[in-house]
């Protein structure tokens, strides 16, 4: 097969990150293939070198064998390389067909008969279930994703680019949407197809390029890279060296405990399917799975923090209803959000402020505690977790990552909760005070709080969950206890071929 | 049971076909609607003057700066953005033009059309300029231009001006008849309905708007850069191009605006043109553009101008002369086409 496009040894550096590091990528003729990647492998920081987004630093694209110079996604387009992305990037109050030819026409005078002509003629041939006169946001969010596609390929494009296409689309869309990719691909066009459900990868990539760290890890066919491989080189972990890592994980402490919380059936508007859930009075469990597998949605639910669409949740056998993240709170419920930038501190406040601002909307807003209370509490919070800070009066965003992120879990503490939920508690923060808030965590648990944590690194969760929820594709597919607590296991599971690795 | 069940029909299909309509023709419909409703309600049960065609058509002639403003500034608004200078903009030019003019007829008028068109073309570049290249807020820079011109007004002067050029007195008093919509008064004298030159003007503005919006790449652009810029970006449309161009097009207007006014009043005040930003502003919106952009008709617009001045008319007709009256119906009317705006805007998508 031709190569269509091929990128030789591109570098691009960030100040402070190298972004990408030498990475070299082919694409031939007539295939969809899959670019993989956990965040910042450096996946969107390739698509956006090849789309002249960004500006490589080193390196060369040629396009059928000719060196290209791309400076701007205009350029891009003119060489024939389209980019469909995540957001629709059309506009929704004009037709279909405006959106597929505004922008290239070169005569002032627009011709409305001959462009729905065209337009009706691409998309039939396409089989994409739109006309031409239907205003575009009147669409589905499918059929907009496909219109784009079709703008695409009528500009002659040698090279498409499908940026996390399916993320917002059902199965019966993501069915279309396969399909149009495979009759694209039948005439020739060479697909890049960005995403992070394994499932899909497998259902249409002829080959997948995975990325780790800025740095190229290997070029596959689809037959030669079973999916435990694919998690495996995606982790950055082998196989080999991983069956050799015991598990560390502590026993379950309270066996036959009661359950706590048990969820039933939950769902939320965020796409994820219906899951059940329990943990017991002091148990550490931990949800598991790539990123984007739907981790931080289920604890969400759990917590009322996004529209919960099915199922109940009960508290010690006893149903309760949550409906917002308060009614979770009083419902003795903490959560620790997974970017505590967006969702946890209160940049300009105090640390104090910051400490008993959970406990503050729980008593009330119009029953402030009493300064001297207020500082009872930050104090002992502070020397407790020993935060790192130069009075309880430090405005919180002047703190370190670490010494924020434990801010915030003291204002949960202080709530008292029977179940803490922490998301990402670890991410972006120094080791030492990892290894302080994992052993935090146990201690909470061995005195009966019930604890889930979720973390991005699989060590960590070995270390301090005595059960673990695997997910995959916004889907709970396994639970782990016991013997099965090992990388290995987790990595079958996630990737959903257990046989594959055992072959 | 038959008879129920093709009703049934009959209503499914009609909300199909208005579920499929775009939003703009949507709100243009509703627009023509309600004006055409409102007249026929008037002549039927106010009668008086609304029987008389020539009441539809002074309407016109008061309105004729109206019409352009508001069509500049649906060319704003369909790109997103908002000019609130036109007013000021407008009696800037009427009174430059005035005090230039003063009482000596030998100047020349195309002068006049010169100073109009150059002052409104001068606001829009401006204007544009800030708005599309240093990415400032239309309102806020609009604001500033619409200060700077009441301002600049009473620089050039502060005391009404008539003016007495023979000219455009002459122009000021052409009467165009309508052909076929002579009528009788109440003293059995035939009359013909006549507009004035401004109306003539104002109408091929909106003549030529429509198909600049409908027709050319500009015109959708103009629409595509107000449904998401990002979006038009991404399509290969010169958005800050655009903007700019939206603004002068809309100083322009203004320019003209100024000069019809003069036309039709025949004077030059600090006064002049005063609140004419919020009516052409309010008339825009009644005529089905939205204020959020990528959606609007310059059809609409001018049935919009003509249902504001219709709303007031009956208003005053019906006894309510006090001005807080007039006030209070146009903001309910504006009230009532933002929520059906909303409602349009909310339709259930497919």
């Amino acid at each position: 097969m031709n190569k269509v496009l091929e990128l030789k040894n591109i570098h691009k550096s960030f100040p402070g990150v190298l972004a990408l590091q030498g990475v070299d990528f082919t694409l031939r003729e007539g295939e969809i293939h899959a670019l993989m990647g956990e965040n910042g492998a450096g996946k969107s920081t390739l698509i956006k070198v090849i789309t002249g987004v960004y500006t490589k630093d080193e390196g060369t694209i040629s396009l059928n064998g000719k060196e290209v110079s791309i400076k701007s996604p205009q350029d891009a387009q003119k060489v024939g390389i389209s980019t469909v992305y995540q957001e629709i990037t059309l506009c929704p109050n004009l037709s279909v067909a405006e959106n597929m030819y505004i922008g290239r026409t070169k005569s002032a005078v627009q011709n409305w008969g001959k462009m729905n002509e065209d337009a009706d003629k691409i998309l039939q041939s396409l089989d994409i279930p739109a006309k031409a006169t239907q205003q575009l946001g009147t669409c589905s969010i499918a059929v907009q994703q496909m219109v784009a596609i079709a703008r695409a390929v009528d500009m002659d494009c040698k090279v498409l680019i499908l940026d996390e296409p399916t993320s917002s689309l059902d199965e019966q869309e993501v069915a279309k949407l396969f399909k149009l990719m495979r009759d694209l691909k039948a005439r020739g066009v060479g697909i890049i197809f960005v995403t992070h459900f394994m499932d899909q990868v497998y259902e249409v990539s002829d080959r997948i390029t995975v990325l780790r760290d800025g740095k190229l890890v290997g070029e596959y066919t689809v037959a030669e890279l079973p999916r435990v491989q694919l998690v495996s080189k995606m982790l950055g972990k082998d196989l080999d060296d991983m069956a050799d890592i015991k598990s560390e994980a502590p026993e379950s402490q309270v066996a036959d405990s009661a359950k706590v919380i048990e969820a039933v059936n939950l769902s939320s508007d965020q796409g994820i399917k219906p899951f059940d859930f329990y943990i017991n009075k002091g148990e550490v469990n931990g949800f598991t799975g790539l990123l984007g597998s739907g981790r931080s949605e289920c604890v969400r639910a759990i917590f009322g923090a996004d529209r919960v669409t099915s199922g109940v949740v009960k508290k010690n056998g006893k149903e309760i209803k949550i409906k917002k993240p308060l009614d979770a709170m009083k419902a003795g419920i903490g959560y620790l959000p997974e970017d505590r930038k967006i969702d946890g501190i209160v940049g300009d406040l105090s640390v104090r402020d910051n400490i008993i601002l959970a406990l503050q909307v729980m008593k009330g807003f119009f029953k402030p505690f009493t300064k001297a209370e207020a500082n009872k509490f930050a104090d002992e919070y502070i020397k407790l977790l020993g935060i790192k800070t130069a009075s309880a009066d430090t405005p919180i965003k002047s703190l370190s990552g670490g010494n924020q992120q434990k801010c915030i879990l003291a204002r949960w503490l202080l709530t008292n909760p029977e179940y803490l939920i922490l998301d990402e508690p670890t991410r972006g923060i120094d080791v030492g005070t990892k290894i302080d808030i994992q052993k935090l965590v146990l201690k909470l648990a061995s005195e009966g709080m019930s604890v889930t944590f979720i973390s991005s690194e699989t060590d960590e969760m070995l270390r301090t969950c005595s059960r673990l929820v695997v997910m995959r594709d916004r889907k709970v597919v396994g639970e782990l206890k016991g013997d099965d607590l090992n990388q290995t296991m987790i990595m079958n599971t996630i990737a959903g071929g257990a046989s594959d690795a055992e072959a | 049971m038959e008879n129920k069940t093709s009703n049934t029909n009959f209503f499914k299909k009609f909300t199909n076909k208005i579920g499929s309509m775009t939003e703009t023709n949507l709100l243009l419909t509703i627009t023509i609607t309600v004006f055409v409703l409102m007249y026929l309600g008037a002549m039927l049960f106010l009668q008086g003057g609304f029987l008389t065609p020539q009441n539809f058509f002074q309407m016109l002639n008061e309105n004729a700066t109206l019409i352009v403003l508001a069509c500049g500034l649906s060319v704003v608004m369909i790109t997103g953005g908002i000019d609130i200078s036109v007013g000021g903009v407008t009696g800037l030019v009427t009174m430059c033009s005035a005090v230039y003019l003063g009482e000596d007829s030998s100047k020349s008028m195309w002068v006049v059309l010169l100073i109009a068109l150059g002052i409104g073309l001068a606001f829009g570049v401006v204007q544009g300029l800030l708005v599309a290249y240093l990415d400032i807020q239309p309102f806020i820079v609009t604001l500033a231009g619409m200060f700077f011109a009441k301002g600049m007004t009473t620089i050039v002067s502060t005391k009404p001006t008539d003016i007495k050029h023979e000219g455009l007195m002459a122009l000021k008093d052409t009467k165009i008849v309508v052909p076929g919509m002579s009528y009788v008064n109440s003293h059995d004298i035939r009359l013909d309905s006549y507009v004035e030159i401004g109306v003539l003007i104002a109408l091929f503005v909106v003549l030529v708007l429509f198909v600049v919006l409908r027709w050319t790449k500009l015109g959708r652009s103009f629409y595509a850069v107000g449904g998401n810029s990002q979006s038009a970006l991404m399509l290969g449309i010169n958005v800050k191009r655009t903007k700019f161009l939206s603004h002068v097009l809309c100083g322009l207007l203004a320019g003209l605006g100024g000069f019809l006014f003069l036309l039709h009043a025949g004077s030059g005040s600090p006064s002049n043109g005063g609140g004419y930003e919020m009516n052409a502003i309010a008339s825009s919106i009644i005529g089905g553009t939205m204020l959020t952009g990528g959606v609007g008709n310059i059809i609409g617009t001018l049935f919009g101008v003509t249902s504001l001045s219709t709303i007031k008319t009956i208003v005053a007709s019906a006894g309510l002369q006090d001005g807080w009256w007039t006030g209070i119906t146009v903001g309910f009317m504006l009230c009532l086409f933002l929520v059906i705006q909303s409602i349009v805007v909310g339709r259930k998508k497919k």
